[in-house]
């Protein structure tokens, strides 16, 4: 039965989670004073790439051709990890995780390699390095937060409420980590082409079809997994109830809604500021480490 | 009379080196017979055998004395195969770095035992053991910075890792993997025996001394890692970083004992040996891969390489595997373990109190910060090897290699994952080894296959299950796979890579090792001290006729530390010799003088 249940979550979650960038697109197109696509543009995409035909590079090789699917299938894998109406934490913590996101991202940046490309390459790197510079502001966010609530696993993290200075400077640390991992401006910018600023987009520069739809994919499960646990933190919702219908309605509302907002939240954020030169990155990141730091110093003094 | 000690400790670290050293073993049949003649493989295999027998001597023998001496059997012999390649010019002055290291190690080490070995009146370990019980306090401070700075030598700790980089890369690529994979751990094996269980822990300074150390190590081994672009060099530098996150462990076990958290302190052991299994295995394995490379190119540079995967798909198979491993990869072994590190620092702060739990924070973000590095790391040590075009005809004409040296390797790949998945069996094993070295009873202390459960101290769940977590990736993955293939069938075609228009896109478009490493150059350029060069020759303003550029790092160590070293050694040598005039006559006045100097010092005391 728990299986089913876990199965039906999985299913429901990655339906959803292109849905979420087509909001932030269509809020983005709004303010600007643009009509904008339909929110559901996501869809229309994946259906146009699945329903083209790939060109394969002809310099590349098993790891090209493998990369996405590794990519799709460390999300997918990662999302039964994520507590939503049933918990399914007995496999790993946040720090497994992360160490989840660590696995698509090595298959994916090795691609970007694969095709003998210089932005395929150029890619690889960029991301490598914003993702090593992210991954001890991640641990250090988590550090801090575990020390109020006593455990690293991500079930706790969704059924206490603590609204303390440590969980608002974690979250904020978390905050700016996300805009990199989910290729958002300042670090990175998804609207544009441009071979001197693109970063994720470079590594997928080489894909098309199929294939191209699979990293699409992973890439929103991506997002909406970091949604989920940024908002298990600031507004946590635990479990519902019961699994009676109305009341499984209004959790799943709740639910959502909260994502909905953080997205709108990013919409806003994304048309107001510029994009960082790669270099200036680190200098984010220090910003958002000195947030982490002073979670944990908080985290100190039980504040 | 020798007697030999085989007590949990022993046999733990007597497994590992057979872990390795069998594959290595194996693995060698097929990288001798290509370059090597006759004699000279006779030779290795001599030297081979002494190696490993030198080693599993060092792990059992039961008195400081003979410990010391196979302990230097250990050095010379792997000097002997730092230089075994002695046509290379790079060998002699690598091996002269090595010796010169480890017998600064050695006097140390001697130093320590001698200063015991007085105390107690005896050799034998049993008996140091309980003269060390009434040592007093700053004798005990004073031998555990002996001990500290002669294993550290070994182990490769900063800034004590100077040598590494050099010898190990040079040696036979089966013998790099064992000096990395093995050797440099039986000086963890010194540190436990002789710190741990022989010394005692006295003071809390020694496992913060230990974990700042291991905390520069890790991250000066990786960043060095990432800007080298020699194979070989790379994963020795790598060497440095790993044997800093099983000197956090450690470090860990020492700061928890002596804050009276028994159970943590076993709990980070075990997580630290766990650590010094899985680096044998893969980097025993990555060296082996790095050998294949070698004698398939016939170089070891990065720059040099490209698109071997298609010509040698064993080999890069089962180098993906150990990057993988090393990358921290779940579900593979190096995961397990660093997973177990990081919650060592999370269990720990959550008991420790005030600026602790700072500092244990601290050391967590560093630990963070060498994993995300290290996957950086060998995503350009796999991809520019191994993928893309050939950038030069070294690479081009490659051929897999033999049959035996797919073997070891493979054993040592299919090894990573067993252990990766077998992380609740061997836990517990590793941490009945860590219960024996502290002496604590660890029968209350309970690891269920997908849970650890520190009690009493914590009494918090953490939730791992490695084989789960596979089956949900291998499922996932399969999901996946079926996504793909639904709907109506789509064609696939073969073309080239886009080129902008360009109309012919070859290697030299490829992006290289150091631009890969270009951005972590210049964000870690206070440390590396990167440079550049420009010279131009002008035929005229307007025509410039050549162009050199040239691009490195300087090492912090060897700038500030060991050549002004070198540079006071040899001018104390240069004032010496004023006293060697070379005259007869000035001798036999030495001579005289030093007879009266002793006959007075005789008489007066």
């Amino acid at each position: 039965m728990n299986i089913i249940f876990i199965l039906l979550q999985v299913f429901l979650l990655l339906a959803v989670a292109p849905l979420i960038s087509g909001l932030i697109t269509k809020v983005k197109n709004n303010l600007r004073m643009r009509q904008g696509a339909s929110i559901f543009q996501p869809y229309y995409n994946l259906g146009k790439l699945f329903s083209k035909g790939e060109v394969i590079s002809v310099n590349a090789s098993w790891i090209f051709r493998a990369a996405p699917f590794i990519a799709l299938g460390s999300m997918l894998a990662a999302l039964f990890l994520v507590p939503g109406f049933v918990s399914v934490e007995y496999a790993g913590d946040f720090l497994v995780l992360i160490f989840l996101f660590g696995l698509g991202r090595f298959f994916l940046s090795l691609a970007g390699l694969d095709t003998a490309s210089a932005f395929g390459g150029m890619g690889s790197s960029r991301e490598m390095f914003i993702a090593s510079l992210a991954e001890p502001v991640i641990f250090l966010a988590i550090f801090a937060l575990s020390l109020q609530y006593g455990s690293t696993s991500l079930s706790v993290l969704n059924n206490t409420h603590l609204l303390s200075v440590t969980g608002l400077a974690s979250s904020a640390a978390l905050f700016m980590v996300i805009l990199a991992e989910t290729s958002r401006l300042p670090v990175d910018n998804q609207e544009t082409h441009l071979e001197l600023t693109m970063i994720h987009e470079a590594i997928d520069l080489e894909y098309s079809g199929r294939r191209l739809g699979l990293i699409e994919l992973s890439a929103y499960l991506k997002q909406l997994i970091w949604f989920i646990l940024l908002a298990n933190i600031i507004f946590p919702v635990g479990l519902p109830a019961s699994f009676a219908a109305w009341q499984l309605l209004i959790w799943a509302l709740v639910f959502m809604g909260r994502i909905f907002i953080l997205s709108i939240l990013i919409a806003f954020l994304e048309v107001s500021i510029a994009k960082m030169r790669l270099l200036r990155v680190t200098d984010f990141f220090t910003f958002a480490i000195s947030l982490a730091l002073i979670a944990l110093g908080s985290a100190m003094f039980r504040l | 009379m020798i007697s030999l000690l085989f007590d949990p400790l022993s046999l733990f670290f007597i497994f590992v080196i057979f872990l390795v050293a069998i594959p290595a073993a194996i693995y060698s049949i097929g990288y001798l017979k290509k370059d090597y003649s006759q004699g000279k493989i006779i030779l290795a295999w001599v030297l081979f055998f002494a190696f490993v027998l030198s080693m599993l001597l060092v792990v059992t023998v039961s008195n400081v004395f003979i410990f010391l001496i196979v302990w230097e059997v250990m050095s010379l012999v792997s000097y002997f195969l730092v230089v075994f390649d002695s046509t290379h010019e790079k060998s002699i002055s690598a091996g002269l770095i090595y010796v010169v290291m480890t017998h600064i190690g050695t006097a140390f080490l001697i130093a320590a035992f001698m200063i015991m070995a007085n105390f107690a009146g005896s050799f034998e370990f049993s008996a140091l053991k309980s003269a060390c019980q009434t040592m007093p306090y700053q004798l005990r401070n004073l031998i555990f910075i002996l001990l500290l700075i002669g294993f550290g030598t070994k182990a490769g700790l900063v800034p004590l890792h100077i040598w590494l980089p050099y010898a190990h890369p040079q040696a036979p690529s089966h013998i790099s993997s064992l000096m990395s994979g093995v050797m440099i751990k039986t000086a963890i094996y010194g540190i436990i025996r002789f710190i741990i269980l022989i010394l005692g822990v006295s003071a809390l300074w020694w496992g913060i001394l230990i974990l700042v150390l291991a905390g520069a190590s890790c991250l000066v081994g990786i960043i060095y890692a990432l800007v080298e672009r020699d194979l070989k060099k790379l994963l020795a530098y790598s060497s440095v970083e790993n044997i800093g996150i099983i000197f956090l462990g450690l470090g860990l076990s020492i700061f928890f004992f002596k804050l009276g958290m028994f159970y943590l302190a076993v709990f980070a052991l075990a997580a630290s040996l766990y650590h010094l299994v899985n680096h044998a295995i893969f980097k025993g394995l990555l060296f082996l891969g790095a050998g294949s490379v070698y004698q398939a190119t016939g170089t070891r540079d990065i720059e040099k390489m490209g698109g071997l995967i298609k010509v040698m798909p064993w080999t890069s198979a089962c180098f993906l595997v150990g990057a993988m491993a090393i990358a921290a990869i779940p579900p593979l072994n190096g995961f397990v373990s660093e997973w177990l590190t990081l919650q060592a620092f999370f269990l720990g702060a959550f008991s420790v109190s005030g600026g602790l739990k700072l500092f244990l924070g601290i050391g967590a973000v560093v630990l963070a910060l060498t994993g995300g590095l290290a996957a950086a790391c060998f995503v350009k040590a796999f991809g520019l090897t191994f993928l893309a075009l050939p950038r030069t005809s070294l690479a081009q004409e490659a051929k897999e290699i033999s049959l035996s040296m797919k073997f070891g390797m493979a054993i040592l790949a299919l090894l990573t994952l067993v252990f990766g998945l077998a992380a609740a069996v061997i836990i517990k094993v590793l941490v009945k080894i860590s219960g024996f070295a502290f002496s604590i009873d660890i029968s209350n202390m309970k690891f269920g296959l997908n849970n650890f459960v520190l009690s009493p101290e914590c009494g918090n769940q953490v939730y791992l299950s490695v084989p789960l977590l596979a089956g949900l990736i291998l499922f996932s993955v399969i999901l996946t796979v079926i996504i793909y293939f639904v709907g109506k069938k789509t064609k696939s075609v073969a073309y080239n890579t886009w080129d902008c228009g360009y109309y012919k896109l070859d290697a030299r478009n490829e992006y290289t090792a150091i631009g890969f490493s270009k951005p972590f150059r210049i964000a870690f350029s206070f440390f590396l001290m990167s440079y550049k060069k420009i010279q131009k020759t002008r035929d005229s303003f307007y025509h410039i006729k050549s162009f050199i550029y040239e691009t490195n790092t300087k090492s912090v160590f060897k700038e500030y530390i060991y050549k002004p070293l070198v540079n006071f050694v040899l001018r104390a040598a240069k004032f010496m010799r004023r006293a060697q005039a070379g005259s007869i006559h000035i001798y036999i006045g030495y001579i005289f003088a030093a007879i009266i100097l002793l006959l007075v010092f005789m008489n007066r005391f």
